[in-house]
């Protein structure tokens, strides 16, 4: 029993200081490329972590809509622009030492916060593991379709949005597009398309 | 034994390099997006550690929607990254200026 703990203990922290030092990697690459690379490994290891909590329904579902789709379609974003880096890392020395004490400054009073005292295994015991046969996927889907069900309906709505947002906004019309404009066509009327010329008959020339 | 306070704890730490990193890399947009992706990460990673200690699994429904806001805020977010890049063929925030504010 005590073996398996601190198995677990092990592949917290070893996930934990993956997760840690790609996240760092994530701010400080210098290539953008790199950057989202990192990022992929940042949420692999995540996905790995909520697989510990016992969320495999939600870690299946990063891996595969983080990694396999925003982050493919961050990395297409990222190698379809022709930036310049020099540019983009002006000032990131001069900005470390502030952000770098900021954000130490927010863990240290986040960790007083979430420290042990409140937070640790004499407050919130470990649940221990689920029961044979529950089914994480099973519960979060009843959940999803009974009490949360309004809720569901409208990330449907958020990600229809998002869609037509996405397609608004990079659609581009070409200057020498020859396609007919649909109001035009029906806005016309008959005089447009039609002229009457009123040609006097000619009289048939004798030879 | 790992207690829901190590789980925390590690949230703050990813939250807390989100924040630095939008800092460090405020000029650079895409950067920008992926240190918001990082903090939200973060945020969910918060949410199923409460979820499994107490229990309810009402908090990973949440990260469910939260995950799909994200995809969604991201789309949009790199759509306008790439509208802007054709009309400026720029991502430097500091060249972003047409309103004068």
């Amino acid at each position: 029993m005590m073996n398996s703990m601190d198995f677990n203990s092990a592949i917290f922290y070893v996930l934990a200081t993956i997760l840690v030092a790609s996240s760092l990697r994530v701010i400080t690459a210098r290539n953008p490329v790199h950057a989202a690379l990192f990022l992929v490994l940042a949420f692999f290891t995540a996905g790995g972590l909520w697989l510990t909590l016992q969320a495999e329904f939600l870690a299946i579902i990063l891996v595969m809509v983080y990694v396999g789709a925003v982050m493919v379609l961050f990395l297409f974003v990222v190698m379809m622009l022709d930036i310049n880096l020099e540019r983009l890392r002006e000032g990131f020395w001069s900005y470390l030492p502030l952000g770098a004490a900021i954000g130490a400054l927010m863990t240290l009073e986040m960790a007083l916060v979430l420290g042990g005292r409140y937070f640790g295994l004499e407050s919130v015991p470990d649940p221990g593991t689920a029961p044979a046969g529950y089914s994480n996927t099973k519960e979060l889907g009843r959940l999803m379709f009974t009490d949360y069900v309004y809720p569901f309906e409208l990330a449907s709505i958020v990600l229809l949005v998002a869609i037509v947002a996405a397609v608004v906004l990079t659609k581009r019309t070409r200057k020498d597009n020859k396609s007919p404009q649909a109001g035009d066509q029906i806005a016309v009327q008959s005089k447009d398309r039609l002229r009457m010329v009123s040609m006097p008959s000619e009289k048939k020339e004798e030879t | 034994m790992i207690s829901l306070s190590h789980y925390l704890i590690l949230g703050a730490i990813l939250f807390s390099i989100g924040v630095v990193g939008i800092f460090l890399n405020r000029k650079n947009l895409i950067v920008l997006l992926m240190a918001i992706e990082l903090m939200l990460l973060a945020v969910n990673t918060n949410f199923i550690a409460f979820s499994h200690y107490f229990n309810d699994a009402s908090g990973q429904l949440f990260v469910f929607f939260i995950l799909t806001v994200a995809a969604a805020e991201s789309a949009i977010g790199l759509a306008i990254l790439v509208a802007l890049f054709r009309n400026l063929s720029t991502i430097n925030v500091d060249d972003l200026d047409n309103l004068k504010g």
